[in-house]
């Protein structure tokens, strides 16, 4: 493998709006260049994760290593990274970019440029990546893939006169792709004989090898005995393996040098050494400087989790930990909740990549979790000077000592065809969002533009946005800073008794609202009890909304006779299971599902 | 010595299936039943060898409608019982019957095969409810029936009542609870109405069925049941059971068997069983309680119910832990409760050690109370029965 020349070398990655087929092209890319036959093919390959292939998702950048003979005779090597498409994983996909040359941007025939393409197509182009245009879906009956070449060319302004048409499901012009992919994408230009220097794009934790450690040669080579340092963190290890990604497995080679896309274990045994976005040098003969890295990311919201039996604390610190190897935008510190015990307080990109991190939990690592209602980061002015960034409601100081308060906006790129102007400029109002403008990109389609509190659309925004345009609308978002707003905590009261986690920041003028909402879904939620019990919601003493959950008057079984014996001691193991999910504050048992209620408020 | 032993034995036949009955019951043709009385025989006869180690103590034939059968029929099945097992000269030995479906004759044969006691399903003493509950017979046609009963020389009589059933007012149920106490039956089975999933009742009455608010609330239905209870403390009938009422020495010993683990066969279709069965290899001298049933499959049961093993259907063997459940919630049904030194007795344990904690906390609420080294539910706790078993049995759920 030493002798690999880089000018056959191809790096790239597929980026694409959601849904505009990324995942499907490179399914046909690597049946195409023959790694798998069709009959061994899964439908979409890389995305390897049971919760992806079940949401249809990208999540994690996944890589493959493919060979291709071209027209002119040559093989070529194609390292295909696969790159998340949902606003939430940005990071993900800049992380994959740094390791590619170029980019295949996928187009929907029919949809056209939506507001992710613009988005992935920016941050190729930030990264300096040559950007090759293919429109996918040919074979849909509204496809139209004149207008959408148009428009990409008026939109992004890049050449896409030549690019492919094709349909990835069905397999049309995939060929087209693929010559193209040599023609248009740069060849690697690193220095194999100069000291090392490979950027860590991503990791993953194997129980037999280790940290795996994904990197992109830029210069300099690596191979089994080779002594590397990892720049920012210092820590030495000697390698054990070198390779390359194979589908859905690892294929040992001799060495990796510059340009190559591929996989390093070293005696590493601590995840904190691998620090995605680092630097591998040769510790007998280092770099002189790392590589760029990325920036860090903000977490934007935030939520409470803890496992719903308190003894797996230290498993859900072990799962956490484990999930950030890979995943530099969950963060977690520990903190304590009267009703719930002892938890961590997690940061997130967005609600869905907090959906997904809680449904990993609970799937890979068999953790019943409880998960109390998300919130953003505010800025509290103090009277006495101070300023705190708050994340959890509950350390939200007295009212007297606060002089004012600040929330996060984003500003907001909505793209709608005009029938539904009208109906998402409501929607965002309703949110409390300030109208920026409006541009028509054609005829039926303009682009919205707000700012909006982040606040108002963790929940349910994305959701209300594609039933209120019976989804044709998409969205994007970039934070725009904090702006002063009018802030109150919401308590929630269960028969009489403050519940920490359920209480949560809302801006005042939406707070009785809230509130009446919330004491109605936890009606619905909390089981009846022997006795009445109250729900209030209130702001500081004040109560602004009551519900009553009735007394249970009666749960008996008339008759128990022979035959009834077995399906009541089921009846009653049921019974055990439910009170497994229950949660005790005070007098009053609470499912676990209630600490989620207040996402649901809009639920008809 | 031989051991105790009851019998249950299934006959799933009716005139009607009531709309409110989630009973193994349908209508079925003389030839089918014919066929059926034949598969019990089989399968009576099958027992033979178990039947040495046993002494039978009660035996109850319930169904569907036992009385469906002819008198010959009956005896017939009653002939092969006695001659398959020992029964106890003073075995309880109870038929169901519905009124409307007993003739002189019938009774006349109950009394010949040993049958000493009838159970009569009247449900309520109004006309109008009992058309409402789809049933087959008048109250007139009941009072003929139970006159009948009573002049054939049954002494042991017990009426079935239903009480909150739709539009049910607790005065319609007064007027049919003392009409039932002026005929002195020795027994009264009151039970509250349970919408059934599956029933016609419960796409009618059950969750967002179009009669829902027919159905009385749960405070009027607890204050029927409160009122049965004075009316027939009133008129001599003791509460031995959440739903069983009976003059003393009439409790029905068949049923207290259920409560109180007692070993049962059950014979027929889809009848359940609880045996302990011996396992002197594995741990000598000890048992192991088993629970099955048989098939529910009329064709299945046609064709081998002759094979005990082959009809066999969910066998459970309990776990000791299960084995103590059982016990707190099956025993806890009875108004007498359970006594403490017995379930040290069946499990060499003591159940404060096993479910202390929790019971205080009942008892600290109200719902159980402790009397001379037995456990009984309160009135209170009798009303939500199921939450006090969740809460002895499983309560720790965690608390900060």
């Amino acid at each position: 493998m030493a002798g690999i020349d880089q000018s056959k070398i191809r790096n790239f990655c597929i980026i694409a709006h959601i849904d505009h087929g990324k995942s499907t092209l490179a399914d046909r890319i690597i049946e195409k260049t023959g790694l798998l036959t069709s009959r061994e093919m899964q439908s979409q390959v890389l995305d390897n994760m049971e919760l992806e292939r079940e949401r249809g998702i990208t999540i994690k950048a996944q890589s493959v290593r493919i060979v291709y003979k071209a027209k002119d005779g040559e093989e070529y090597i194609f390292n295909l990274i696969d790159t998340p498409g949902h606003v939430d994983f940005n990071y993900e996909v800049s992380r994959s970019l740094a390791a590619c040359d170029g980019a295949i941007l996928v187009v929907d025939a029919a949809q056209g440029v939506e507001a992710q393409t613009l988005a992935n197509v920016y941050l190729a182009l930030d990264h300096d990546l040559d950007v090759m245009p293919v429109i996918n879906k040919i074979d849909l009956p509204s496809a139209d893939p004149e207008r959408v070449i148009e428009e990409i060319e008026d939109v992004i302004g890049i050449e896409a006169e030549d690019a492919p048409r094709i349909s990835a499901k069905t397999g049309i012009n995939i060929e087209d792709v693929l010559e193209q992919i040599v023609e248009k994408i740069p060849a690697p230009m690193g220095d194999a004989e100069a000291p090392l220097q490979a950027l860590i794009f991503d990791s993953v934790y194997d129980s037999y090898k280790g940290v795996i450690v994904f990197c992109r040669i830029k210069e300099g080579r690596v191979k089994k005995g080779t002594t590397i340092q990892m720049m920012a963190t210092k820590a030495k290890a000697e390698v054990v393996e070198v390779g390359y990604f194979g589908a859905g497995q690892f294929i040992p080679c001799e060495e990796l040098s510059a340009g190559m896309v591929g996989y390093i274990t070293a005696s590493l045994k601590n995840v904190k050494d691998t620090r995605v976005g680092d630097t591998i040098t040769d510790a007998a003969r280092p770099c002189s400087e790392p590589l760029p890295g990325y920036k860090k990311v903000q977490s934007m919201v935030y939520c409470g989790m803890y496992p719903a039996d308190g003894a797996k604390y230290q498993d859900l610190r072990d799962a956490l930990e484990k999930l950030r190897l890979n995943d530099a935008a969950l963060q977690f510190e520990p903190e304590t909740s009267i009703a719930l015990g002892f938890g961590f307080r997690c940061g997130f990109l967005g609600l869905l990549h907090l959906e997904i991190i809680q449904e990993r939990l609970e799937r890979e690592y068999n953790l019943d979790l409880v998960t109390t209602a998300p919130g953003v980061i505010y800025k509290v002015y103090k009277t006495n000077g101070d300023v705190i960034e708050l994340t959890n409601p509950s350390n939200l100081p007295d009212p007297a000592e606060i002089d004012y308060m600040e929330e996060p906006m984003v500003k907001a790129e909505i793209m709608v065809t005009s029938e539904f102007i009208g109906a998402i400029m409501d929607l965002c109002q309703e949110r409390r969002g300030i109208y920026q403008g409006m541009e028509y990109i054609e005829e039926s389609r303009a682009v919205l533009r707000y700012q909006l509190p982040l606040n108002e659309i963790i929940y349910d925004f994305f959701d209300a946005l594609k039933s209120r345009s019976r989804g044709y609308a998409s969205f994007d978002y970039e934070m725009s800073g904090y702006e002063k707003s009018k802030l109150v905590k919401l308590d929630i009261l269960i028969n009489k008794e403050e519940v920490d986690a359920l209480s949560f920041i809302v801006f005042e003028e939406s707070a009785y609202e809230r509130g009446r909402k919330m004491c109605e879904k936890l009606k619905e939620e909390i089981p009846r009890q022997l006795f009445e019990i109250p729900i209030q919601a209130a702001i500081g003493s004040k109560i602004i909304a009551r519900e009553t959950v009735k007394a249970m008057r009666k749960d008996v079984l008339a008759k128990c006779y022979g035959g009834d014996i077995s399906r009541k001691r089921k009846l009653l193991e049921k019974q055990k299971e439910g009170k497994k999910r229950m949660r005790q504050v005070g007098n009053v048992e609470i499912p676990q599902k209630a600490f989620m209620s207040v996402l649901k408020l809009d639920d008809k | 010595m031989r051991s105790e032993l009851e019998l249950y034995i299934h006959i799933p036949f009716c005139v009607k299936k009531c709309a409110y009955c989630d009973f193994l019951s349908g209508p079925a043709s003389a030839g089918r039943i014919d066929e059926y009385v034949q598969a019990l025989a089989a399968e009576v006869h099958s027992y033979k060898n178990m039947a040495e180690k046993y002494e039978v103590s009660t035996i109850f034939l319930g169904g569907g409608t036992p009385s469906i059968l002819s008198g010959e029929q009956t005896r017939f099945i009653m002939n092969i019982v006695n001659e398959v097992f020992t029964i106890r000269k003073e075995a309880e030995v109870t038929i169901e019957a519905n009124p409307g479906t007993v003739t002189k004759e019938k009774l006349k044969e109950y009394k010949g095969a040993g049958i000493n006691r009838i159970s009569f399903g009247l449900q309520s003493a109004n006309n109008d409810e009992l058309r409402m509950l789809g049933r087959i017979h008048t109250f007139e046609q009941f009072l003929e029936s139970y006159e009948l009963a009573r002049k054939e020389g049954f002494s042991n009589i017990n009426v079935d009542l239903i009480s909150a059933i739709p539009k049910q007012t607790p005065e319609s149920w007064a007027m049919s609870l003392q009409r039932v106490i002026d005929l002195k039956p020795e027994h009264i089975s009151a039970y509250s109405l349970i919408v059934e999933e599956g029933t016609p009742f419960a796409l009618m009455y059950g969750e967002g069925g179009t009669g829902e608010k027919e159905l009385p609330s749960e405070e009027e239905e607890r204050y029927m049941y409160q009122r049965t209870e004075e009316m027939l403390d009133k008129a001599g009938y003791c509460h031995y059971e959440i739903s069983n009422y009976a003059k003393k020495g009439y409790e029905c010993r068949h049923n207290i068997g259920y409560w109180e683990r007692k070993e049962y066969l059950g014979l027929g279709l889809g009848a359940s069983s609880f045996l302990k069965v011996k396992e002197s290899d594995v741990s000598p001298g000890g048992t192991m309680d088993v629970r099955f049933n048989n098939t529910c499959i009329m064709e299945e049961y046609l064709a081998e119910g002759d094979k005990p093993d082959v009809i066999r259907r969910n066998i459970e063997q309990l776990t000791i832990q299960e084995q103590m459940e059982e016990f707190i919630f099956l025993g806890l049904r009875k108004i007498e409760g359970i006594s403490e030194s017995d379930f040290c007795r069946q499990f060499g344990a003591d159940i404060r050690e096993c479910y202390g904690k929790n019971i205080e906390k009942v008892i600290e609420r109200g719902l159980l109370q402790r009397d001379k080294g037995r456990l009984k539910l309160t009135e209170k706790g009798i009303d939500v029965s199921n939450y006090v078993f969740g809460e002895i049995l499983f309560n720790n759920i965690r608390q900060i």
